[in-house]
């Protein structure tokens, strides 16, 4: 092997590795495991369910709907905190962690309080016939709560690197603002956006605690995929469980995996790697 | 077109980035403004391109009153400090932004487009680089991009922020002749910003020399050189060699070496001298007295640049003279010589 320069590469790799195999790789040969006690048909069995293809159905639409909630509030957000000064700055930018930090049950328990029918916002909603808790919406909710924090924290930083300079150069050469954000603005921030977007997408896919408390999980109607999961697990039908956990898991991994990709494309690119045509 | 700015002014906050003042730039003219920084050079030509609104004053284009006018609408070219190129265009997509970014009505075909982005790259030489994106192009070939893009508006005012800062010397040099010979070439008026006086006396007409957000002198290279207006001027404008002492006698003495003056009221009890206003000798004469060790000495180009230093001296002083005169006089770091000033150059006491 050629010398390295810089220190401590095989013991840092080593460290690295053995975490992984730990927190990582253990569990998941565990479940692989779990799964090798089921047969092929057991299996497909197991995961076409037909309440379990309602609930698919409820936490896509539900992570879907967060997700692109989150593409447009958090790049407002991300906007806002990157472009202007103003009071309170510092104390918004703190906020936006709080996600990552509070408890998802205790936001699970406020978001279903605040918006049942005789909850502050939701008793505003209902004369419209607007139901939030205990439907998808409420779920929707839930999941876009919990994941902003992804695509503000992705995009602001690139937000941040792009130099207002490069807004006015637009302007003066004659731009409108909008033909300066399509040409100028967006094609640098895009590849965070998708990638805040997809992270909160896939952070979607498996929220249980704040979604459990607004859900109202009803059978075929508001169960999302986590929640059978914890059922199958309380039935004590682990293999159940692994089944639908091994589903969860090569969706959540192959879209990471497309984001990953995708971006460092993006990058090399952008950064001059390579020389197009 | 001309320039008209009339009593401009600009805070922020509690600082004042300029004070009113007011200047007049003939159509077709170069001029740049020179100064430390902080002393409100970027804030004006700001303010003239749209980017700043000023507290008070206006700008006049020509006869059109554009104070109030969107900087999109002035049609003015303008390359930023670190030239702020698109990242992820390519140099022909970079050059024609200006032109595809027309409402419908006034935008030229793609043809057309085509046609005019080719002829601007080929003129800042860089037609084989169209496809390549800014990141895979050197500071001088990004800086020639950025003046493309400018350029292709057909703008008549060309407004330029530090626009050589960034780059080594030779480039520099390099580049400055070839905006010269662009600005004569397509006549726009164009306004530069600059720290460096070498880059200002080369390029411009006339040089506006600012400070603390004031104007301190106006004038073309040659005559703000020989007169500048007063010690700021003229201590910005070059290396200067300050002696200072109190008057006696016609003499302005200090410790052991003096330098006869006639002392006038109200100048300042100093002198100051340009490092080729100094001869040095072997021995003092009646009209200076100036011991001082040799201390360092450096071939530059076609002089020899000593640097000197006494007890009399607060800083050490620097002599250029030419090779021949060096040889002659045999000087070796540590030599003792005795200068004599050829020129004295006083200004009222600020």
């Amino acid at each position: 092997m050629r010398a390295r320069v810089l220190p401590g590469f095989t013991l840092s790799l080593g460290v690295t590795l053995l975490f992984v195999s730990l927190i990582l790789l253990l569990p998941m040969t565990s479940l692989v495991g779990q799964l090798a006690g089921l047969s092929w048909s057991q299996y497909w069995a197991a995961i076409t369910d037909p309440r379990l293809l309602a609930s698919y159905r409820v936490t896509l639409l539900a992570a879907a709907t967060a997700s692109l909630f989150n593409a447009l509030f958090g790049l407002l957000l991300a906007w806002v905190l990157a472009r202007y000064a103003f009071p309170g700055k510092r104390v918004l930018d703190a906020l936006m962690d709080l996600p990552f930090a509070l408890p998802t049950a205790v936001a699970g328990i406020t978001l279903a309080t605040l918006y049942s029918r005789n909850g502050a916002i939701g008793a505003l909603l209902a004369p419209y016939g607007i139901e939030i808790a205990y439907s998808w919406l409420g779920i929707a909710l839930a999941m876009a709560f919990t994941s902003v924090p992804f695509v503000v924290r992705t995009v602001q930083p690139v937000l941040e690197d792009l130099p207002t300079r490069t807004d006015e150069a637009a302007l003066t050469l004659g731009a409108s603002n909008f033909y300066a954000f399509r040409r100028v603005i967006w094609p640098h921030i895009r590849p965070a956006v998708i990638t805040g977007t997809g992270l909160s997408f896939a952070r979607s896919l498996g929220e249980f605690g704040a979604v459990i408390f607004i859900a109202g999980n009803m059978p075929y109607e508001t169960e999302v995929v986590s929640l059978m999961l914890a059922t199958r697990l309380e039935e004590y039908d682990y293999a159940g469980a692994a089944a639908i956990a091994s589903v969860v898991m090569l969706v959540s991994l192959l879209l990471l995996l497309a984001i990953n990709l995708w971006q460092g494309r993006f990058y090399r690119r952008l950064h001059g790697g390579s020389f197009p045509g | 077109m001309s320039i008209r700015v009339h009593n401009v002014s600009r805070r922020f906050g509690a600082t004042t980035a300029l004070e009113p003042l007011s200047l007049d730039i003939a159509a077709g003219e170069m001029v740049g403004l020179l100064g430390p920084s902080g002393s409100g050079k970027t804030t004006l030509l700001r303010i003239i391109a749209g980017l700043e609104t000023p507290d008070s004053g206006t700008i006049h284009f020509g006869d059109r009153d554009v104070t109030r006018v969107h900087v999109r609408k002035r049609r003015v070219g303008f390359v930023f400090q670190h030239y702020a190129l698109f990242h992820h265009m390519s140099v022909f997509e970079n050059v024609a932004f200006g032109l595809r970014a027309r409402p419908a009505a006034e935008r030229p075909d793609n043809d057309e487009i085509k046609r005019r982005v080719r002829h601007l790259l080929e003129r800042v030489k860089l037609d084989s680089m169209a496809e390549r994106l800014p990141a895979q192009l050197s500071g001088g070939q990004q800086q020639r991009v950025a003046l493309a893009r400018a350029l292709a508006v057909e703008p008549e005012v060309l407004l330029l922020d530090e626009p050589f800062g960034a780059l080594d010397t030779r480039v520099r040099v390099e580049l400055r002749r070839w905006l010269r010979h662009l600005h004569e070439e397509f006549g726009f008026t164009s306004v530069f910003v600059t720290h460096d006086q070498e880059e200002a006396l080369e390029l411009s007409d006339r040089v506006v020399v600012m400070s603390d957000g004031r104007i301190e002198q106006v004038e073309a290279p040659a005559t703000l050189y020989r007169s500048p207006a007063n010690r700021f001027v003229f201590s910005f404008l070059g290396e200067t060699n300050r002696f200072e002492g109190e008057f006696h006698h016609g003499r302005l003495v200090n410790g052991e070496a003096w330098i006869s003056v006639d002392a006038r009221p109200g100048a300042a009890d100093e002198v100051l001298m340009r490092p080729h206003e100094l001869v040095v000798t072997t021995e003092p004469d009646e009209m200076a007295h100036l011991p001082a060790r040799v201390d360092a000495i450096s071939p530059v180009g076609s002089d020899v640049r000593l640097e000197l230093s006494a007890e009399w001296m607060r800083h050490p002083w620097q002599v250029s003279l030419a090779h021949h005169e060096h040889e002659r006089l045999g000087l070796e770091r540590g030599s003792h010589c005795w200068l004599r000033p050829t020129r004295l150059h006083r200004f009222e006491r600020s």
